[in-house]
């Protein structure tokens, strides 16, 4: 009899190991056309719009650290806010009680949450699919009480939260904050991204896909599957860390209610939304959770969360595989034409 | 001491709620082999649902079978409205299917009866059940109702045919339907049962914490921490687990100086976490051996 936990997870596993090649042009142009439609944006929209964008591509950093993990290792975690958190509170410490310099503290959290996301993945190694959903939930429910207790408080500010300056454009650029940062999210996003794909594109990403696909097999192979697997925990910490420290400075507060298990949540559906296993689908899923929220919320107020849930609902069924799975599947029947 | 064994059953009277919920979680996991997100919320409607029924002037036994049946009717037609067309989809997508479920009650809720908190009635009365008794009459009649349902529960599994077939459907899908089993039947069979038994523990918890849509949020979370240190495959594990996460809570708030009080969610997490250091399927449950 197979395992059954296993075979519930089954699906997860079907995820080709790489995507459908989709055409190469076809794809590079897709490319360049976000590209030039994220560098145009923010010349001809609103601050608040601009500070909208900001945060989709935060979200979409958060994302594609969870789908590193999610996603091609098959660990489940529904705890990022954690790493998300520590890594805000990182950067507001650090620059409103030591002084630090904003760019210098976004390392220093890359780092910090590094190190808690490997120590979390040791004890994550032990726990099956469902328990480590769970223990990583703990893990969620749990950050808000620690960073209010009172022997943080001298640091973290208890419940009040932390206030944190925008810092200036560098080098008199002629763009205003809101376009700086926006900028430099852009920019450290795609970094994130480029690493992203080549890691697993690479020797260790193979191994990192082996595990999910099969563990058995993988150590077989020689994979060290232990190694892997808390090191991939401690990645996708960091880039929730990268994330949460930008977070901190384009929303200019942290506080502890802002880091419930409510965005641990929805991280998780915008890795669900975006398409499990797909880089580019972080966008789409950061892009889902900035608007559609607020789209409910202007089609009712008083049901705006049965109609975020029913809207979520309907695009589970319209694409089960996220966004990209709509866009793999799109491209298999066109290309079946054709030939 | 005195102080001791007072929070003990203080702790065990909470703990009541938490193994009420962890039940009804490990319930349907053993029915779907899900963990179904929404289950509190969808135990908080039903309860919302009985509390307008005796509002309208039903008597509370007749309020409380109605709404069960009316509970396992809407089980049934979210498995079969919801989920049946998903079958196929990969389980984060119906991961994020409860997480909608699960806004969609709450929001209801909010909207049809506000949040303002409710009063609920208890069947057995909010009187101490004897002169100076650290627990009342309620928290007696819920151990009670409680220990009866599992045991039903226990006997409709290992005794009729319907459970043998839902718990074959559950284990083994495949190979059930090619004995004859109705799998999608049994799964909806399985949902509306777990949304009865959630509106038992609804009905149950709400004279203690009262009625209002956010009611399920920590009781949930303390459910679904009594249902992994129990050990998810084991009802009767459920149960325990939850009387001890109560427990463990309360002491943890009077006996730990500085932190407790704050920390009691945390260090009731962390015991989880530390159970499953130790066992991985908590301390009831049995480990899956599979076959390479």
């Amino acid at each position: 009899m197979p395992s059954t936990l296993a075979a519930r997870f089954k699906s997860l596993r079907q995820i080709p190991a790489k995507p459908r090649e989709v055409p190469l042009s076809w794809s590079r142009i897709a490319l360049i056309a976000g590209l030039v439609l994220a560098v145009t944006l923010p010349f001809v929209v609103k601050n608040f719009v601009i500070f909208q964008l900001t945060m989709v591509l935060i979200y979409a950093i958060a994302i594609l650290g969870l789908n590193m993990l999610t996603g091609f290792n098959g660990q489940f975690s529904l705890g990022h806010s954690a790493f998300y958190a520590i890594g805000a509170y990182t950067t507001a410490i650090l620059m409103e009680i030591y002084g630090f310099d904003f760019y210098l503290t976004i390392p220093v959290a890359a780092l910090i949450c590094f190190a808690f996301g490997f120590l979390f993945g040791l004890p994550a190694l032990r726990l099956e699919a469902i328990y480590l959903a769970l223990a990583t939930f703990a893990l969620a429910a749990a950050t808000p009480q620690i960073l209010k207790s009172t022997p943080l408080s001298p640091w973290t500010g208890g419940v009040q939260g932390i206030y944190v300056l925008k810092p200036d454009p560098p080098f008199g650029l002629p763009v205003n904050s809101d376009q700086w940062l926006y900028f430099l999210t852009l920019g450290i996003g795609l970094v994130l991204a480029v690493i992203a794909r080549n890691l697993i594109d690479s020797r260790s990403g193979r191994a990192i896909i082996a595990i999910r696909d099969n563990p058995i097999a993988a150590r077989a192979m020689g994979v060290d599957i232990a190694l892997y697997k808390t090191l991939v925990f401690g990645v996708s910490a960091l880039y929730a860390g990268i994330a949460g420290s930008l977070s901190a400075v384009v929303v200019q507060f942290v506080a502890p209610d802002s880091f419930t298990f409510v965005l641990a949540i929805a991280l998780f559906v915008g890795l669900v939304i975006g398409g499990v296993g797909s880089i580019p689908g972080a966008v789409i899923g950061g892009l889902f959770l900035v608007f559609v929220p607020n789209f409910a919320e202007e089609i009712s107020k008083g049901l705006a969360g049965a109609v975020y849930g029913a809207i979520l609902i309907l695009v589970i069924y319209a694409m089960p595989s996220g966004a990209a799975g709509l866009v793999r599947m799109l491209v298999a029947k066109l290309a079946g034409r054709s030939r | 001491m005195e102080l001791f064994i007072h929070q003990v059953l203080a702790g065990l009277a909470t703990g009541g709620i938490y193994a009420c919920i962890a039940l009804a979680i490990v319930m349907i996991y053993q029915a779907i082999h899900h963990l179904n997100l929404a289950q509190g919320e969808m135990a908080m409607f039903s309860t919302f649902v009985a509390w307008q029924l005796i509002e309208w002037g039903m008597p509370y036994w007749a309020a409380f079978v109605l709404t069960l049946v009316l509970s396992f009717a809407a089980g049934v037609a979210i498995e079969r409205i919801v989920f049946r067309p998903l079958h196929n989809a990969p389980v984060l997508s119906h991961i994020v299917v409860f997480i909608a479920l699960f806004s969609i009650f709450n929001s209801a809720a909010g909207f049809i009866w506000d949040f303002t908190i409710k009063s609920f009635p208890s069947p057995f009365g909010s009187q101490p059940l004897f002169e100076g008794a650290p627990v009342s009459a309620h928290d007696t009649g819920m151990f009670g109702v409680t220990f009866v349902l599992l045991i039903l529960l226990f006997l409709f599994f290992r005794f009729t045919r319907v459970g043998l077939a839902m718990r074959a459907a559950a284990v083994n899908p495949e190979s059930a339907r090619l004995v004859g089993i109705r799998v999608g039947w049994m799964v909806a069979l399985g949902w509306g049962m777990a949304a009865a038994i959630g509106a038992v523990a609804g009905m149950l918890i709400a004279p203690v914490v009262f009625l209002e849509p956010n009611m399920m949020l920590s009781i949930l979370l303390y459910g679904f921490a009594g249902a992994v240190v129990g050990g998810l495959t084991s009802p009767a594990g459920a149960v325990v687990g939850g009387f001890i996460v109560g427990v463990v809570e309360n002491l943890a708030g009077s006996f730990i100086p500085y932190i407790g009080q704050e920390l009691k969610l945390t260090i009731a997490l962390a015991l989880i976490v530390a159970v499953l250091m130790v066992r991985p399927s908590g301390l009831f449950g049995s480990r899956l051996v599979s076959r390479v």
